[in-house]
């Protein structure tokens, strides 16, 4: 087939995100021509900020480098500005006469910094700061000259500003607003920062408007004149008025424009031949201006040019980090508040600290933070996914270490972390090697952070610390990725929420089936989708659907925790944590007769074997199955076990036989697949032995009978279950739980706890399904008894016959 | 089959027929002269087999998940090539292959 002609102008970020993104997906469809009027190959244009400050160098910022073009057979012009595109013969014609034939064309040209149109705007020394040539500029005159003008001081102003200032030139800052940032910062946290940075010897002019720009004796710029009439001196003068998405050569084309260049959510102009990414591009009405939202943009723009046709843009919510060292601020959303919001803020003006929260009907709908900006990039996240914080407004602004982070309390300002903290405690990853990583590899994400690093791709519990250190050490081109929306890992861009439903709406019942439906990228998908699909198939057509093994994790597959050296650990079920003599005699047996190394109570109220041999496991299942014992699912995305207190058994004060209520439960819900594991807990009163406040359903026996609570965890971030129903019989607990169970098997998302469940949906939602509904209820309940109908204890039925087999070793005959 | 050697020039081995492995599974064999050793199949029955210990800490690798021509370590999530026993970037190292064969649906190694 021959190859279709992809040509693309403007070779900045977006547009070659965009090449990346495509050649990854379809590295053959096209041959690829890309016209830059700029002399260089892709740069990242953000850390121009960084270059100007001397903290970097532009060989430090290059993304790709010449060899990048070449090893993908891109026809690469540098120096040459497209003039013409000719839509009817298919053309673009560039200013020295170099001509491309297109069947796609991809429009990236970036924006044009707005030039103040005061007399003496193109005198030598008056600059905007937008590429590699500016800033250059920038650096020449502040070895030359002692006075800098900058003009506007928004994101861009501020950090010229200060490049300028540390290469020690005098600069005053011009603003034609009341206070700085006025598109960022409320006037409190803008009076702030503006202090800092005069302590770092910038001078400003607020409501100042500039009327003229006067040369001097040599024709150079020399002073900038205020409409008040007053002068002051200038040797360089910085235009950083504000951006335009630049537009012209789609308009001479006939492109439909508006404030950039009209885009669907496919990212095709008016001309669907013709695609346009970036800043010059205007979606849904916004032309976005920081690198998030047009990566965002470039990887849609890529899925449709290589003819996949699933991704959608729909747009992006936008946050602010200023790259000045030292300074810490942060902002994002509708930050200052108005009709129907209400904000919650604290200032102390002694410590340099101001956060504000603005809430609109119990949702974070923007924030503004200076000084301690550790809990930004949580608000964000928590503003994205438009999550109810009613329940944790009293100590919102205390941030999220204050809800009970275990393991890295106190050490959460990322920006103040010495090289040497080590960040992730599961792999021994310290900040300096993350910013490391971030900066000369180029990362962006959290994703890419730990495929490069493996920071926070274990437990996770410093997710939120390697997220800061990423927005401190890239600014505002870090956006987490929308929770709910996050593909399900490389191997699909579908999010887990459209795969249930995909598995769902089409009745799929294999992994084979499902792959293919919803095109995976991948042949057989990867330990991260496969479980996941296994999980989604089986618990959406119990009975129906094939459970695929070779796609659960070696746990589930062998029924048995896999140790560090490669033995296994088997736990027995002991319902309730209640035991008999004869089971403890089989399991004293048992560690006799396979050498068991070490025979532990464990966690969950019963005894662990540690470090039996996999070929051992079947022949000890066997012995336990004669005993009466199954297995305990220590090991899976299951049920684990019902903790029970003694009760009113034999307790003094218990009120419910919170033994048997915990037996009950847990022989009602033995066989149960889950998203993540399930764990319950009986408690005879409210003195809570059995630790029912931090169990997925927790039991209190009260003396009118049970109150019911869910969504704890006792795990990595400790969660209190939260007050869910309060209930008069046995039969009613068994109903309440397995119904609220069953909702979230149905509807979470794999490896989401129940805490993460109802986090995302709102305890709202689940009560109105379970508690208020009583119909729902008793569907729900059935329909999970129904999915653990017929299940045979995975231990016995591997003690012979083919489910043995991969327990035992090969042995080779020569 | 991932062979680069000349078949008459090595001895091979039996290990098991083609249908004793599950298709993206594995098992082990056990008592060669380089110690266990694991045997993979693929989706379109390939085999292939590595020295069963991860480059990283030695994790089974004849217990991790297989994608592709691709095995991730139950450990720590290492992902090492079939074929060449080396970890997939980012991470360096690499484990020993052996050649492994597949003849009228029995499985042979060399090793
Ligand atoms: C054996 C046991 C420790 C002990 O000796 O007491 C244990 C051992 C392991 N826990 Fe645990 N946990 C054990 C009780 C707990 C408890 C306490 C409890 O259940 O009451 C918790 C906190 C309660 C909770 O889960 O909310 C607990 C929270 C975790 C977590 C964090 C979960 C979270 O959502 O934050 C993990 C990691 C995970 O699951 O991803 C984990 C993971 C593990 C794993 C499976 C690690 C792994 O993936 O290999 C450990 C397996 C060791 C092995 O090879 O057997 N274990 N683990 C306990 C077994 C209980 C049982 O009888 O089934
Ligand atoms: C100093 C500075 C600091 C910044 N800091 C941040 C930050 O902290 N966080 C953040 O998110 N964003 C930041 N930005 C903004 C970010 O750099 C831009 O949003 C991003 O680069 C836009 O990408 P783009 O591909 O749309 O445009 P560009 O990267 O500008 O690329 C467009 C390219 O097209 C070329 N071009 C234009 N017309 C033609 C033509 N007709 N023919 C050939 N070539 C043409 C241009 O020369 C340019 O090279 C910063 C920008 C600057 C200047
Ligand atoms: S048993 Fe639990 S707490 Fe202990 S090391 Fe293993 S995972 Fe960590
Ligand atoms: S031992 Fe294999 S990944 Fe660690």
């Amino acid at each position: 087939m021959r190859k279709l002609k992809l040509v693309m102008v403007g070779n900045g970020m977006a547009g070659c995100r965009t090449l990346e993104e495509l050649i990854k997906l379809a590295p053959d469809m096209y041959d690829i021509t890309v016209f830059g009027a700029e002399p260089h190959p892709n740069y990242n244009r953000i850390l121009l900020s960084p270059v100007l400050a001397g903290e970097m160098t532009v060989q430090d910022i290059i993304l790709n480098d010449w060899d990048w073009y070449r090893d993908n057979g891109i026809t690469l012009h540098t120096g040459k500005t497209v003039v013409t595109i000719d839509r009817s013969n298919r053309k673009v014609i560039a200013d020295d006469g170099t001509e491309a034939e297109y069947d796609r064309l991809l429009l990236a040209t970036g924006s044009t910094p707005f030039i103040l149109p005061v007399p003496g705007k193109d005198l030598p020394g008056v600059i905007a700061y937008r590429d590699i040539k500016d800033t250059n500029e920038m650096i020449d005159a502040a070895a030359k000259y002692k006075h800098a003008v900058v003009i506007g001081a928004g994101l861009l102003g501020l950090e010229a500003a200060n490049g300028l200032a540390l290469r020690g030139m005098d600069v005053t800052v011009v603003h034609i607003g009341e206070w700085i940032m006025e598109r960022q910062m409320d006037p409190t946290s803008a009076r702030m920062l503006q202090k800092a940075l005069e302590a770092k010897n910038m001078q400003f002019r607020l409501a100042a408007s500039t009327s003229e720009l006067i040369a001097g004796e040599s024709g150079r710029v020399a002073a900038v004149k205020f409409k008040d009439g007053e002068t002051i001196p200038a040797d360089l003068v910085v235009m950083a008025a504000g951006i335009r998405p630049n537009t012209a050569l789609a308009e001479k084309a006939g492109l439909h424009c508006n404030r950039g260049i009209v885009v669907n959510d496919t990212l095709q102009t008016y001309d669907p031949r013709i695609y346009a990414v970036g800043e010059c591009a205007n979606h849904r009405g916004t032309a976005y201006g920081l690198v998030a939202p047009l990566f965002e943009q470039a990887k849609v723009c890529a899925n449709h040019l290589a003819m996949f046709g699933i991704g959608r843009y729909q747009g992006s919510v936008t946050s602010t980090k200023l790259k000045v060292t030292g300074i810490d601020l942060f902002s994002a959303g509708d930050f200052m508040g108005g009709e129907g919001t209400e904000e919650i803020v604290l200032h102390d003006p002694g410590m340099g600290i101001y956060k504000k929260v603005v809430i609109k009907e119990n949702k974070i709908v923007g924030a503004v933070m200076y000084g301690d900006t550790a809990d930004g990039a949580w608000y964000f996240q928590l503003m994205k996914d438009a999550q109810d914080v009613h329940d944790i407004r009293d100590h919102l602004l205390f941030g999220k270490s204050h809800l009970g982070d275990v393991g890295h309390k106190g050490a959460n300002s990322a920006a103040s972390l010495p090289d040497t903290a080590e960040v992730c405690g599961c792999n021994g990853v310290c900040k300096g090697t993350i910013v490391k990583a971030i900066k000369t590899q180029c990362l962006f994400t959290l994703d890419e952070v730990r495929k490069h690093t493996k920071a926070s791709s274990s437990c996770g519990s410093c997710t939120g610390l390697v997220e800061q250190i990423l927005a401190s050490t890239v600014g505002g081109a870090y956006t987490p990725a929308d929770s709910n929306n996050k593909a399900v890992c490389g191997c699909t861009d579908l999010s887990h929420g459209e795969v249930r439903k995909a598995i769902r709406d089409n009745k799929l019942l294999t992994i084979p089936q499902a792959m293919h439906f919803m095109e995976w990228k991948t042949p057989n998908g990867c330990a991260s989708c496969r479980p996941a699909l296994n999980y989604y198939l089986i618990s959406t057509w119990p009975h129906e659907a094939q459970d695929d093994p070779q796609s659960r994790f070696i746990n589930e597959r062998a029924h048995a925790n896999i140790q560090k050296d490669g033995t296994y650990s088997v736990v027995p079920r002991m319902l309730g944590g209640i035991t008999t003599p004869d089971e403890l005699r089989a399991i004293a047996d048992a560690a006799d007769k396979y050498k068991v190394p070490t025979v532990k109570v464990t966690g969950g109220q019963r005894i662990d074997l540690l470090g039996v041999k996999k070929e051992d496991l079947p022949l000890m299942w066997a012995d336990f199955a004669k005993a009466g014992m199954v297995s305990g699912h220590a090991y899976g995305k299951s049920i684990r076990t019902v903790k029970t207190c003694v009760g009113a058994e034999h307790c003094r004060f218990g009120t419910q036989l919170s033994m048997s209520m915990g037996v009950k439960l847990e022989k009602m819900l033995f066989g149960m697949w889950s998203p993540h594991k399930v764990k319950l807990a009986v408690s005879g009163c409210p003195r809570n032995c059995a630790e029912a406040g931090i169990k997925d359903v927790g039991v209190i026996g009260v003396d009118s009978g049970y109150e019911l609570y869910v969504a704890g965890n006792g795990g990595i971030k400790t969660e209190v279950a939260q007050f869910f129903a309060k209930v008069k019989t046995d039969e009613e607990v068994m109903e309440y739980s397995g119904a609220f169970l069953q909702l979230y098997r149905e509807e979470g998302y794999y490896l989401e706890r129940t805490v993460h469940y109802v986090q995302r949906v709102g305890l709202d939602y689940v009560k109105s399904k379970v508690v208020e509904d009583a119909a729902n209820r008793r569907a729900l309940h059935e329909r999970l008894l129904f999915a653990l109908q017929g299940y045979k204890d995975p231990w016995q039925e591997r003690t012979e016959g083919a489910l043995k087999r991969p327990y035992i070793p090969i042995a080779v005959v020569a | 089959m991932s062979t680069a050697v000349m078949d008459t020039a090595i001895d091979w081995k039996r290990v098991c027929t083609l249908d004793e492995i599950p298709v993206l599974g594995s098992r082990v064999v056990r008592g060669t002269k380089h110690g266990d050793i694991a045997i993979f199949r693929t989706s379109d029955d390939e085999v292939f087999a590595l020295h069963d210990k991860c480059p990283h800490k030695g994790g089974p690798l004849s217990q991790g998940i297989v994608h592709g021509k691709t095995v991730t370590c139950p450990l720590h999530s290492w992902k090492i090539g079939l074929d060449s026993g080396e970890a997939v970037a980012p991470d360096v190292g690499c484990t020993r292959p052996f050649a492994a064969k597949l003849e009228n649906g029995v499985v042979w190694l060399s090793a």
